[in-house]
């Protein structure tokens, strides 16, 4: 670990005017990544922004009816919080198929989104990564990419020609996979005030700047993330699939919500996770649900659509198909058609 | 030969000596106001500078558990957090738990009775981890079955392999409140 100095913030707007005096600083709250990153000298920040003493702890109520979760409220009371159990079960169900009890129990909501890639090659300091140091190359794509990523990783060049992607590197996060299904919106405090990111547009594809994660501005501290009122309580399922039963990243995992009229679909959410850079939604493939009646042979259209130009790089190939079967599992389950266990 | 030692180019960064903080802990009930650089880890404090040698190393990064202690009574990491981010917090390590149970006849606290009664550990290096894990699953209140015994122990490796009486002794704590 390198030598760094630290501060414990007393506000918020202490923690960014701290931010902004130096470009090396960072914010810690759980720690669980960035120290173990720290340790691994994949980070090396100057200073470290204590801001676990600021008063981002609880999760309220937000005026139309949704849930507001403090950045500082820990994975473990967000997923065993009665609201969030009853009202949005599926983040539930998502942040508890995630990391260990003891992990949850420290990580907290905003450093579950700012969490980085597993990618064996991007915590290996001895081996090219184009997400570590940018332009020295990406290891994974003719490497060892088991767990790497199918969607989202291709790119064109300026006549319009495929170019060699540049990270293949997948989001590890679980709870965010079910926030992109939800449609949850972040909070965020900058220098210049506070603005919301729709989850959608808060992690971001690799292109050609891979090193860059989100879209959070280097001023801006994340205060809270907003669930919106329909947490579709009724049909949903977390589908997690890994290589061992537990505390294990995902291979492929889907996060399925559905609104039911009878037997007919009204609303479909879809999100995947362990398959791109960020939490895969499509929006197309959801609206060929709706209106369309609970069947396999609709969620197959779904997957279908889904993983449509999905590129496998070898030793995550499989990916593709298994990420299909998956997703028609998890909406039969969530329609209730298939047990869960 | 002579061996000379080449100084280093003139742009190199010279690393200064640690910022050092002092930092006051309170572990197992006792107050210790201790002088840390600031990226020394919780459990680097309590083995290093504080000789409370029971919280085991194992991995120094979270997948292990064998560091595991109860921070206000919640199970977690102490590789994964500085030791200067827990002032103001109540920290108990496998030394206090015995403590942490006054009214018991054996002096050792119900989990740490069962995984003796159960025979719930071989080399013995990951114990004070589990014990400290299966407290904090008690407190938690969540476990109901055998399987979220087992799920929530995910987070304590033994390499040994003593899990069936590890969750044996856990499951007969959880009997036992239930009476």
């Amino acid at each position: 670990m390198n030598s760094f100095t630290y501060i414990r913030a007393d506000s918020v707007e202490h923690a960014v005017n701290e931010r902004v005096a130096e470009t090396g600083a960072r914010f810690i709250a759980g720690g669980t990544n960035l120290l173990d990153l720290m340790k691994e000298t994949v980070e090396h920040p100057s200073r470290l922004i204590d801001i676990t003493r600021l008063p981002m702890t609880s999760i309220t109520e937000t005026v139309d009816g949704g849930l507001r979760l403090g950045a500082l409220v820990t994975n473990a009371d967000t997923a065993y919080d009665k609201r969030v159990q009853e009202r949005y079960p599926l983040l539930s169900q998502a942040i508890l198929a995630g990391a260990s009890p003891q992990l949850r129990n420290m990580a907290t909501n905003g450093g579950n989104l700012m969490q980085r890639t597993r990618c064996y090659y991007f915590y290996d300091v001895a081996t090219p990564c184009n997400k570590r140091e940018p332009g020295s190359g990406c290891s994974a794509i003719n490497g060892f990419n088991r767990i790497h990523a199918i969607l989202g990783t291709q790119l064109l060049s300026q006549d319009g020609m495929p170019a060699e992607p540049q990270c293949i590197a997948t989001h590890p996060s679980d709870m965010c996979v079910a926030l992109a299904a939800i449609g949850a919106v972040v909070r965020v405090t900058g220098n210049y005030g506070e603005r919301t990111i729709p989850f959608a547009d808060f992690h971001r594809l690799p292109g050609n700047t891979p090193h860059i994660d989100n879209s959070l501005a280097s001023d801006e501290l994340i205060t809270a993330i907003d669930l919106p009122q329909n947490g579709f309580p009724k049909n949903h399922m977390y589908l997690k699939l890994r290589d061992r039963a537990s505390y294990a990243f995902a291979l492929v995992s889907v996060a399925a919500a559905l609104e039911l009229e009878g037997d007919t679909i009204t609303d479909a959410r879809i999100a995947l996770g362990g398959v791109a850079h960020k939490p895969w939604r499509k929006p197309e493939a959801e609206a060929l649900l709706v209106g369309k009646p609970v069947s396999g042979e609709s969620f197959q259209a779904a997957a279908d659509a889904l993983l449509a130009g999905a590129q496998g790089y070898g030793a995550n190939t499989f990916k593709i198909e298994l990420a299909k079967r998956a997703i028609v599992r998890a909406l039969g389950q969530a329609a209730k058609l298939e047990p869960t266990e | 030969m002579t061996l000379i030692a080449e100084a280093p180019p003139k742009d190199t960064y010279i690393p200064s000596l640690p910022p050092i903080h002092t930092v006051t802990l309170t572990v197992n009930g006792i107050e210790a106001q201790l002088q840390l650089a600031p990226w020394t880890s919780l459990l680097d404090a309590l083995r290093e500078y504080m000789d409370m040698t029971g919280t085991k190393k194992g991995c120094d990064h979270g997948q292990c558990g064998a560091c595991t202690v109860l921070v206000d009574g919640k199970r977690i990491n102490s590789c994964l957090t500085l030791a200067i981010m827990q002032e103001g917090k109540q920290i108990t390590t496998i030394e206090g738990v015995a403590q942490m149970a006054t009214d018991a006849p054996s002096g050792l606290h119900p989990i740490q009775k069962a995984f003796i009664d159960c025979d719930a550990f071989q080399c013995g290096y990951c114990t004070p981890g589990q014990i400290c894990s299966a407290v904090g699953l008690l407190n938690e209140g969540q476990a109901k079955t055998t399987a979220d015994v087992r799920e929530l122990m995910s987070g304590n490796i033994c390499r040994c392999g003593a899990y069936t009486n590890i969750v044996q002794a856990i499951e007969e704590v959880i009997n036992q409140q239930a009476v």
